[in-house]
């Protein structure tokens, strides 16, 4: 055979995929790590990609603090901070940033608030004086928030029309409970009741350096950026944050169903799933593996069936989606409404599969290739820097996680994949959320549980003529 | 000002497959996309949605590589990948650790070479382009806003005018033949650039790229639809139903003038100073200062398209305003930019933005999961539309130099009712209400 490929190798072509190259290693940038003496912690990396920056200021406080007594305060305080400091009105704010070709993003989401800024790195300076006048001097006009709060009402309305939000909102509810994960968004009501002076209050008592971790990736020189840092950011103190213990998530018994009822829908969003694990649980590794196979890749057995072969769903999806003091576990689709209960079958028969039978090798070694190349991924781009980074400094991570992380997953085994989908897929005690339109799901969901229907604007239907 | 400058070097196969190849060794990382120029613009009549059903095909198997080959061989080489369906390009590109260069080589050239799939495929990425659709637009407040819904009133002419995701009925009567005809008409390398970038070496790129597709035989010349539209001479409007979302929402779309003309970089920083967020004029005039709109910004594709293109002003109004109180306080701003030239503390932020914004995209473009995105798709289009990839670096030149006079000249001759469209999308809960 060889001699006739080589007489018409111009014609011919290889009908196998060739091998895979030797593996070039994987240089995380260098980090600088430093606690400046309010307690605030500073990590900065070097990435000379594009003549720019980025930099993000968390502060380990959000909405989980404030969700039984303010829900979304955190949030809304987020929002307002960007509209004045002492010095700066919101134009003024606004039109600062476009001069340093940048973008400003306030968030807070469960656990933490993060101020995050990137632009040209020949502005770096200027950017960081933004960043710590926002993080220390805001002064919350009145105007401003109430602009801000009036605002937020119509984003609701919006939301409560979202087929993906409803489902999240209510998965979330079932799943914590009395504790504050419960809670991802607030109600109208709710945010007419803040009051200016509790935004303050929640900005004043966890947005300290005491409590914050500053990280900037970017092309600069990390010793002088270490001085600009200590410079702009060095004199700020104040006390401490305080913290509360919150109460447990319920331990479910049993599948149980909540159908959100969607007039009019033409598809039905379902997610189930389990109260999972942090990232700092031993298990970690094995169930994002596990998540990879089941369902957390392209190449994945869920998307195998119910898309590839099945044809129902265009992206289903599953994660370990981990907060600081618990994680949760999804798996997510949206299907055409006639096939919510096979799709929901092939769900838990891929799932209780996992639970039974060990992987094969060639998946095994797949997903492991596929973990730690994806993962690689993200040292070429500044973001992909900085979010690795926020992933080990928030939640206080080893310091050679970036390092070995490609080494402990080549580690693992069928047998580790095995028990984290036994552990943490929790089939038979899953809670079950579709969002759709009643007169066509519910006859399908209920032959997975027990069905408790809720309206979109969220309340429970107590009476809904069927049994 | 730090100037940037992008190594990028191209060649040109035997059979027409423009090669592009940009290295950067500061991390084992390549992204590699093949980039056809035929989008949903170029879609046979009465095949609506057939240019992106067709993506999906690309996934089901080609001519050594089965159904999920494709995405088994990348993903368990560590990496990621994706298609898009655009108005002039579809494109299939890989992000991987730079040792899977080759393997993903080999894959795109045998797709390239030929498609092999079957009935059952084509049955079943119909229903996952129907979910998809569903997903996306039909059952997603203001879905398919205003992508979908504002080029049938903008224009005249079938192919920037129709349904680009496609009306069930048309991907129902699309057949396996329709699939073979599309891939011989449009699937060939004389029609096509394959694009490199990262942990590379040129020379060596270069020979791969030969190794894998210098034997897949050229086509005959691509047929070009004609996509060109009759003069506008008044402005359009049309309506769509919201049947989830509660506020009344607006498009308003100026045709922009062709590429590379002049006055394309003009309207390419007009853009940036009526848009971009909060700063932009569109956004502190409606939103922050009127407060008539929740929410109003919008944007221009001006790099990636190679036809009749729009730049678009998105605004979700307030319901207790009307559309016409909307456009009368959005025309007054128009009318700003029209009635006096940008002073140049407006202006010069506006192009650092610009550069900035530039930078980001070239950068990610899609997020830190695909590196350098943005730099592949620039490229490519500028190979495809323009020639020559070496614009990357000169690019921006031409909007950084465009000055106050420039910038209102095209407000004057552009930003105007009879080169503009208005889409209302009207929720029906406010309908019921009448």
């Amino acid at each position: 055979m060889r001699s006739t490929n080589t007489q018409v190798s111009s014609a011919i072509h290889s009908t196998k995929a060739p091998a895979l190259g030797p593996e070039r290693p994987v240089a995380w940038p260098k980090r600088t790590f430093r606690t400046l003496s309010s307690g605030m912690q500073v990590v900065l990396a070097e990435s000379r990609t594009f003549p720019k920056m980025s930099a993000q200021l968390f502060f380990r406080s959000g909405n989980a603090l404030v969700a039984h007594s303010t829900p979304g305060l955190a949030g809304m305080t987020a929002t307002v901070i960007r509209t004045g400091t002492a010095s700066r009105n919101s134009r003024q704010i606004e039109e600062d940033l476009r001069r340093m070709g940048a973008e400003l993003g306030l968030h807070s989401g469960a656990d933490n608030s993060a101020i995050s800024v990137s632009g040209l790195a020949e502005f770096a300076p200027q950017l960081l004086e933004l960043m710590a006048d926002l993080a220390q001097n805001a002064s919350f006009p009145e105007d401003e928030f109430e602009r801000e709060r009036r605002q937020r009402f119509e984003e609701i309305r919006v939301e409560r029309t979202s087929p993906g939000f409803l489902a999240n909102e209510r998965f979330r509810r079932v799943l914590f409970g009395e504790h504050p994960y419960a809670i991802i968004a607030p109600s109208e009501e709710q945010v007419a009741s803040y009051r200016r002076e509790q935004l303050e209050g929640f900005y004043h008592q966890h947005y300290v350096p005491a409590d914050a971790l500053l990280i900037i990736v970017g092309d600069f020189v990390a010793d002088a950026m270490l001085d600009q840092v200590e410079r702009i950011f060095g004199a700020w103190n104040a006390p401490h944050a305080t913290t509360i213990k919150f109460p447990a998530p319920p331990s479910p018994s049993g599948r149980k169903v909540h159908l959100v009822h969607l007039p009019g829908s033409v598809q039905t969003q379902i997610i189930l799933g389990n109260i999972g694990i942090t990232r700092r649980d031993p298990d970690w590794y094995r169930v994002v593996l596990a998540n990879s196979i089941y369902g957390g890749a392209f190449h994945s057995r869920l998307v195998l069936n119910i898309r590839e072969q099945k044809g129902y769903t265009y992206s289903p999806r599953s994660g370990n989606n981990a907060l600081r003091e618990y994680g949760y576990f999804t798996v997510q689709a949206a299907v055409r409404n006639d096939v919510v209960a096979a799709t929901l079958t092939e769900i838990f028969y891929e799932m209780d599969r996992m639970r039974s039978v060990s992987v094969t090798v060639e998946e095994l070694e797949s997903a492991r290739s596929y973990l730690t190349g994806v993962f690689s991924l993200g040292v070429a781009t500044q973001d992909g820097v900085l979010g690795q980074l926020s992933t080990v400094y928030l939640e206080r991570l080893a310091e050679d996680y970036l390092e070995t992380y490609r080494a402990r997953v080549h580690e693992l085994t069928a047998a580790d994949v095995l028990v984290a989908a036994r552990r943490h897929f929790d089939s038979k005690n899953a809670e079950i959320v579709v969002v759709g339109d009643r007169n066509q799901i519910a006859e399908q969901a209920s032959l997975f549980g027990d069905v408790t229907e809720y309206t979109a604007q969220g309340y429970q239907v107590v009476s809904s003529g069927r049994k | 000002m730090k100037k940037l400058h992008i190594p990028v070097e191209h060649t040109k196969l035997a059979n027409g497959l423009r090669v592009v190849a940009s290295p950067d060794r500061s991390a084992p990382v390549v992204t590699a996309g093949v980039y056809y120029q035929i989008g949903f613009r170029l879609e046979p009549q009465g095949r609506s949605g057939f240019a992106h059903l067709f993506e999906h095909m690309m996934f089901q198997g080609s001519e050594n590589a089965g159904k999920m080959e494709h995405i088994r061989l990348i993903n368990s080489s560590g990496g990621v990948l994706n298609g898009t369906t655009n108005y002039d390009i579809t494109n299939y590109f890989e992000s991987v650790p730079s040792n899977a260069l080759e393997r993903v080589l080999w894959l795109e050239a045998d797709r390239m070479r030929a498609l092999k799939v079957d009935d059952e495929n084509l049955r079943n990425q119909r229903d996952v382009v129907k979910e998809e659709v569903r997903v996306n637009v039909m059952n997603q407040p203001y879905g398919g806003f205003p992508w979908l819904d504002l080029p049938p009133v903008a224009f005249r002419n079938w192919p920037n005018a129709h349904n680009f995701y496609g009306d069930f009925a048309d991907l129902d009567a699309a057949t396996l033949s329709d699939v073979q005809n599309f891939f011989h008409t449009y699937y060939a390398p004389n029609n096509a650039v394959l694009v490199m970038i990262g942990d590379l070496d040129v020379s060596d790129a270069f020979k791969l790229a030969k190794r894998y597709f210098d034997d897949i035989p050229p086509g005959p010349p691509t047929p070009r639809a004609d996509v060109s539209e009759p003069p506008q001479s008044e402005e359009r409007r049309g309506g769509v139903q919201e049947k989830f979302g509660p506020l009344p929402a607006l498009a308003i779309g100026y045709t922009l003038p062709k590429r590379e003309m002049h006055d394309w970089y003009a309207m390419g920083i007009l853009d940036h100073v009526l848009h971009g967020g909060r700063a932009g004029r569109v956004h502190r005039r409606l939103v922050l200062e009127e407060e008539i709109a929740v929410d109003a910004d919008g944007s221009a594709s001006i790099f990636d398209t190679n036809g009749p293109t729009q730049m678009v002003s998105r605004i979700f109004h307030k319901p207790e305003f009307t559309s016409e109180a909307t456009i009368a306080a959005y025309d007054d701003v128009i009318r700003g930019v029209q009635g006096s030239p940008i002073s140049e503390d407006e202006l010069d932020p506006v192009k650092v933005k610009f550069r900035a914004d530039y930078y980001s995209m070239l950068e990610g473009g899609m997020g830190s999961y695909m590196p350098r995105f943005g730099l592949m798709h620039y490229l490519a289009c500028f190979t495809l539309f323009d020639g020559d990839p070496n614009r990357i670096n000169t690019m921006l030149d031409g909007f950084l130099a465009v000055t106050p006079a420039e910038a209102q000249a095209a407000a004057q001759k552009y930003l105007v009712p009879n080169n503009r469209a208005i889409l209302i999308r009207r929720p029906v809960s406010m309908e019921a209400a009448q």
